[in-house]
């Protein structure tokens, strides 16, 4: 197995998203693309399955919601009743309307904080981390296709040549 | 050429700009050098800073009796300043998350800056409620911890305790939202830095950055994440300035028992937001040559906005006022009658002249373009809303129910030095952002250069 890696450079996105189905097409497999800002439309040619963030973040969100009312039960109805205003201190539905707005404010935290961490993860980014963009001019303005060949058994005369014709600033072997 | 657009809408990207033009444009006051007209003002905001820190330092050791408070009036600038300042913050989330969910690409050029505003506000905010706690090294009794006191568990019936948690979930999650937003921008200063061949600068935007390389998986959950806590992010705003305003609705005393508070304070905040954003962006896109990207266009939407807003505090006002009428309760009626023609009127009619009518005049296109006019507005409008909040709070407390009690409230020189520190804390935080952090999204002006820029457009 080689682990060698072939880079197309693009000056477009228009025109690395015509590439990368040319490419599909001939049945290269695409690791990955880089790009400065997120290309509309590559998910589904590159193989990028809809993410399940949000689903996630409606998770979190339940849990925050269920936090926030178990700590209101615990510490005012069960561990120490108080008299505040005569409000029914005796019973956590009743009491709900004095609740609901921290019981949303803890939705929001738990439902935001997690996503965010969940989001950090993975994408495998921390403080720290070495970057893995091929090159750096892909944070600028140039868009990146990169292909595995140890994953394809495409000849790489022929991704090149793929490459090439669908208008690949540069082509580099790595 | 052709261009993604309704050829009508104006473009949002001036000039014939490209990808790595736009890089160039905004990352050169971050890799520059500081000019003089920034170290005059920004020595200004320090001194203004250290002065109010050593305000507060002297209200921590001596106590609150250093402020101007009264038995009377026993709350005033400490919460004028703080309802201040969470409205002004409150702009930066009304431009990042909802005018993304109603895909306006206009935000592009201005939220980032506008969420810096709020999170540099926040903290201003956040710092009164914790000095007026008097005794601030008993400020985690405000969080719900198991304590010596048989258990004595925080009131989660009051507004006060709800403002503690939706300021603290505000902040934090304003914080995250433009952080996450931050760390593809960090990523093109780092390799910008490298090839330039800068160690220093590169292994600082390398930590801030977090590694990001700008993958398709990685732009995918981007966009994803983007979208759900602009979702969570529009309630969250709508509900923090709501409760701020319960801290006053749900109070027996006249002039703030009302339900219309929580609108109205709302709208107020998005009104005085706006016109801080005016403020800043209208000195920013100067000072750092950005008049490409917030163009007259941008500044002119923005007007539009402060008009709306505007409106809507001026029907509040006088909806205030018929029902304070209408009510037929005498308490009210008189607390607004006292506070038009009483011993506050000039605040009341400031208040009046700076958000009532003062917007109005931007029915006219040529003074909602005008970017003189603009920043004397803008600034008009900050004062407008700084003593909307003093009326509501001063005039409504200093007559109380005895006439014996009745008194003046004036500022001692500690409240102003209080207000003055953070007017510096703010503008500090906010010109050291604008030298060493992104003050345009790069990535997403990037992403709409196709669809607004102007060479696109022809």
């Amino acid at each position: 197995m080689s682990t060698k890696e072939i880079h197309g450079l693009f000056a477009d996105e228009e025109v690395l998203k015509a590439s990368a189905k040319a490419l599909v097409k001939k049945g290269v497999h695409i690791k990955d693309v880089f790009s400065p800002f997120p290309i509309h439309g590559i998910d589904p040619i590159i193989g990028v399955p809809p993410t399940r963030l949000h689903i996630a973040g409606f998770i979190y969100g339940l849990v925050g919601m269920s936090l926030a009312l178990f700590m209101f039960w615990f510490t005012l109805i069960m561990d120490w009743p108080m008299n505040i205003g005569g409000k029914p201190n005796f019973s956590l539905l009743e009491n709900l309307p004095a609740f609901i707005p921290v019981t949303f404010e803890m939705t929001v935290f738990c439902a935001a904080h997690g996503m965010a961490v969940t989001y950090f993860i993975r994408n495998t980014i921390y403080p720290g981390k070495k970057n893995w963009n091929p090159d750096l001019r892909t944070t600028d303005d140039k868009f990146l296709i990169q292909i595995d060949l140890g994953e394809n058994s495409v000849s790489v005369e022929e991704i090149e040549a793929i490459l090439k014709e669908t208008g690949a600033e540069e082509i580099t072997q790595k | 050429m052709s261009s993604h657009e309704a050829w009508i809408r104006e473009p949002l990207v001036l000039g014939d700009k490209s990808y790595h033009d736009i890089s160039n444009d905004i990352a050169k006051p971050i890799e520059g050098k500081a000019n003089k007209q920034w170290w005059i003002v920004f020595t200004i905001s320090v001194i203004a800073m250290l002065w109010g820190l050593g305000c507060i330092m002297y209200t921590i050791g001596v106590g609150i009796g250093t402020w101007g408070l009264n038995k009377t009036v026993e709350w005033a600038w400490d919460i004028t300043n703080f309802v201040w300042w969470v409205g002004i913050g409150h702009a930066g989330t009304l431009i990042s998350a909802v005018l993304l969910l109603f895909r306006q690409k206009w935000r592009m050029a201005i939220n980032r800056s506008a969420e810096a505003m709020t999170i540099f506000a926040v903290v201003c905010a956040a710092l009164f409620p914790g000095i007026h706690m008097g005794r601030i090294w008993m400020a985690y009794w405000v969080l719900p911890l198991p304590n010596q006191l048989g258990s004595l568990w925080v009131n989660f019936n009051s507004p006060l305790l709800w403002d503690v948690f939706a300021i603290s979930t505000y902040f934090s999650v304003s914080l995250v939202f433009w952080y996450i937003g931050l760390i593809p921008d960090f990523a093109t200063i780092r390799d910008r830095a490298a090839r330039a061949a800068k160690p220093i600068s590169h292994a600082v935007y390398s930590i801030m950055s977090f590694g990001w390389s700008g993958n398709a998986r990685a732009w995918h959950r981007f966009e994803e994440i983007s979208l759900v806590l602009a979702g969570l992010a529009t309630p969250l705003v709508l509900s923090v300035h709501t409760i701020v305003s319960m801290d006053f609705a749900t109070s027996v005393i006249p002039g703030w028992h009302t339900t219309i508070f929580p609108p109205y304070f709302v709208a107020g905040a998005i009104f005085s937001g706006f016109a801080m954003v005016q403020t800043l962006m209208l000195v920013m896109r100067k000072v750092v040559n950005l008049e490409e990207y917030i163009t007259i266009n941008h500044i002119e939407l923005m007007n539009k906005v402060i008009m709306l807003t505007g409106s809507i505090v001026g029907v509040a006002y006088i909806t205030e006022l018929f029902m304070s009428w209408y009510s037929g309760v005498e308490y009210e009626q008189y607390a607004f009658l006292n506070r038009a023609s009483g011993p506050y009127w000039w605040a009341y009619w400031a208040m009046m002249t700076c958000n009532v009518i003062s917007p109005q005049v931007f029915w006219s296109k040529k003074l909602r373009r005008n970017i003189t006019f603009t920043f004397i507005l803008s600034i008009v409008v900050n004062i407008g809303m700084w003593f909307e909040r003093f009326v509501i709070i001063v005039t409504s407390l200093h007559r109380d129910y005895l006439p014996s009690s009745w008194i003046m409230f004036y500022p001692s020189w500690v409240d102003i030095g209080i207000f003055v520190g953070t007017l510096g804390i703010f503008f500090t935080f906010f010109l050291l952002y604008a030298r060493t952090f992104p003050v345009l999204p790069i990535a997403e002006v990037k992403s709409i250069l196709k669809s607004t820029g102007s060479q696109y457009k022809k």
